[in-house]
């Protein structure tokens, strides 16, 4: 099957722009262009081209609270591609997404808070303008972080981030102005787009529905633009220095340069994924940034696929949709107690559950769901033979 | 300037128990190369084990017997979770401890319940004079269990044949292996040693307030006492703790009359910010090796 791969060059009589396809060998490349493209099987065209359609069907399918949920685990999929983006492609580890989130969260609240109230507020609810603000500030707080990380290596920067986390939790709760303060917080970013709330009912469909349909645009934009990063010259780079930064220094990749950008970009997809986050909810509260975010965007990235887009949605999209499933089982299982006050409750198994298969898929599955589909393709791929 | 000393000595005692705890970290880093982020719930469980054996056997054997408990807890988690993964990038394995310490700590919680559990301990917040300075005996016996324990542990790793394996592991795992050192005992022996201090420090957390569910963010402040301390070195992980406990202190002491705009308890949060400072000076702590690099 690989042979096929590698048969790049094209055979001079061939057309030089758009290759011709041999019928019944999807995998021969004719030309540099099939072999680079985004979608390079038709398979993979026809079955992505269906799942966005399914997704974009959903809206009118579902119910409004599962379509609550949906749009928020595809905000957490934005969040868990910035993660992976510093942590999966080049290899510095982060503990302190959750920081990141929380200035996106905060910058995005401020911008279209109203003028007069009890907390900043500037009065600017165009989406079009506080989500690529938020992603901005948050990008320029990753790059002022980044110089530690070109300095520091492995864990040592793991625990400084995890640190960024408790700093960012102690500011966010001493300053009332912009955040309400601890149990009281303030009201989320409004997403308006040219004029139309996006969070009340309208002629367009529900607020589920809106926000729905918006979370998955943002989703694939984002997901389309992280592919593109990652195969590009800039993935490239990332990727060499996550393999062996000193190696990658001496074939001529700027580190510093690249961890900063690394930094940045994580981090503006970060703020984008706070921004949007409690335009669902409709509500920021300062204790929500901690460590146990942190804890689940990795679990997320883990789960899902290090260094992989889909994988990073699949495992947000895994770790989402634990709740509402955990939540419904003291229906089914008689000693799960939906009490916190009894000790077998659905938040103890849900935190669990994040643990067990955090561990479990790291022992036995490393590539995450993701490599739990690479294996059933590969199966269907040789069969009847077994390889 | 007494008050000054009381806090200092205050920072020392609190600071001897985050050198017990960076010292379990630095143990299992030195064998392993990975941070143990179960920590935190090892000392939780250590102080919960106290709290319910003193009950049954007295204080004194009750601390023996649950740090014995957790030294065995912990070589379970390790073989269990720790040692499939050998060869494996040490992110990896850093947060598979980061699941177990979730798992470990929900179960640890169960036996806390919604109360504060008192484990027993025979100084609560009884005052001793030393001349003119007044201070709590609790703040004394964390010091001096943690000076002996320190020796000790010096001693095993200077004087003992499994110190010396350790420091040979330590040193180069495949030139060990080499030498017919049983890396997997070594291991072992990391996670051992370091269940047995964290519950150490966690009874000596418990003393006076009690173990309650939010206890174990107590254990996160020995993680910058590591890195101030350098990853790799047992010393810095006394230093570094001391430091952090010292800074603490001070911070919490005059912070509100000096600094207020700093908001409150920001003594919390004081340890991150000298790690943050020390790193920006030396990236491998005050006394961490320099790794060198080659291809």
């Amino acid at each position: 099957m690989t042979e096929t791969r590698t048969s790049a060059a094209a055979p001079p009589d061939l057309p030089a722009g758009r290759a011709r396809r041999v019928r019944g060998r999807p995998l021969l490349y004719t030309s540099y262009a099939q072999d680079m493209a985004l979608l390079d099987t038709p398979a993979k065209r026809v079955s992505t081209g269906l799942l966005v359609v399914v997704a974009f069907a959903l809206a009118v399918l579902l119910q409004d609270r599962s379509l609550e949920v949906l749009a928020a685990a595809y905000v957490l999929g934005i969040g868990a591609i910035g993660l992976n983006i510093v942590t999966g492609y080049a290899g510095q580890v982060s503990l302190g997404h959750a920081f990141f989130v929380a200035i996106g969260a905060y910058t995005a609240a401020a911008l279209s808070g109203p003028p007069d109230g009890e907390n900043i507020g500037y009065g600017v609810a165009e989406l079009w303008i506080w989500l690529p603000a938020a992603g901005l500030v948050a990008a320029a707080a990753g790059v002022l972080v980044a110089p530690l990380a070109t300095r520091l290596r492995g864990l040592y920067l793991a625990v400084v981030t995890l640190g960024l986390v408790f700093l960012g939790e102690h500011i966010f709760k001493e300053w009332q102005e912009l955040t309400g303060g601890p149990g009281v917080g303030r009201e989320a970013a409004i997403p308006q787009l040219f004029g139309v709330r996006l969070d009340q009912d309208g002629p367009l469909g529900t607020k589920e529905q809106l926000l729905y349909t918006l979370m998955l645009t943002l989703l694939l934009v984002f997901a389309v633009a992280a592919r593109n990063l990652a195969r590009s010259r800039i993935g490239r780079a990332f990727a060499a220095i996550r393999d062996r930064d000193i190696a990658a220094a001496v074939i001529g990749v700027p580190l510093a340069r690249y961890k900063v950008l690394a930094f940045g970009i994580s981090s503006f997809y970060a703020g984008c994924a706070g921004g949007l986050l409690f335009t669902i909810s409709g509500y920021v509260e300062p204790s929500s940034f901690n460590l146990l975010l942190s804890v689940q965007f990795i679990a997320m990235v883990l789960i899902g696929g290090v260094a992989t887009v889909s994988g990073a949605i699949a495992g947000a999209l895994f770790i989402s949709l634990l709740q509402p499933v955990t939540r419904s089982l003291p229906a089914l299982v008689p000693f799960i107690s939906g009490d916190t006050t009894q000790t077998p409750n659905v938040f103890q198994v849900e935190t669990v559950l994040y643990g067990l298969l955090i561990v479990l898929f790291l022992i036995f599955e490393p590539r995450g769901l993701f490599g739990l589909w690479v294996r059933v393709r590969n199966y269907w791929k040789s069969w009847p033979f077994s390889y | 300037m007494k008050g000054l000393l009381e806090s200092v000595i205050r920072g020392l005692g609190n600071g001897s128990v985050y050198a017990l705890l960076a010292l379990g970290f630095v143990i299992i880093y030195k064998a392993t190369r990975v941070i143990s982020f179960a920590q935190p719930a090892l000392m939780l469980a250590g102080g919960v084990a106290v709290s319910y054996l003193a009950a049954l056997t007295g204080f004194y054997p009750a601390v023996l017997l649950a740090a014995l408990l957790i030294a065995g807890v912990a070589l379970v988690v390790e073989r269990v979770s720790i040692r499939p993964m050998v060869g494996r990038p040490v992110f990896v394995v850093a947060i598979i401890t980061l699941g177990i310490d979730v798992v470990l700590r929900v179960i640890v919680n169960g036996f806390i319940g919604r109360d504060v559990r008192q484990v027993g301990d025979p100084w609560g917040f009884t005052q001793v004079s030393l001349g003119p300075l007044v201070v709590q005996s609790r703040w004394l016996a964390m010091m001096l269990v943690t000076a002996v324990l320190v020796a000790l542990l010096f001693a095993f790793f200077r004087y003992t044949r499994y110190g010396l394996a350790m420091r040979a592991a330590a040193f180069d795992q495949e030139i060990a292996l080499a030498q017919g050192v049983s890396v997997g005992a070594v291991f072992a022996l990391s996670w051992g040693l370091a269940g047995f201090l964290a519950a150490i420090a966690g009874m000596f957390v418990g003393t006076g307030q009690g173990i309650e569910q939010l206890t174990w963010v107590v254990a996160l402040k020995a993680l910058p006492a590591i890195i101030v301390g350098g990853l790799d070195s047992l010393g810095g992980a006394v230093a570094g703790g001391l430091i952090v406990g010292v800074v603490e202190s001070l911070f919490q002491s005059y912070q509100g009359e000096f600094a207020p705009w700093l908001g409150q308890n920001f003594a919390v949060v004081s340890p991150y910010v000298v790690m943050l400072i020390v790193l920006m000076v030396r990236p491998y702590g005050l006394f961490g090796t320099r790794e060198v690099e080659r291809v």
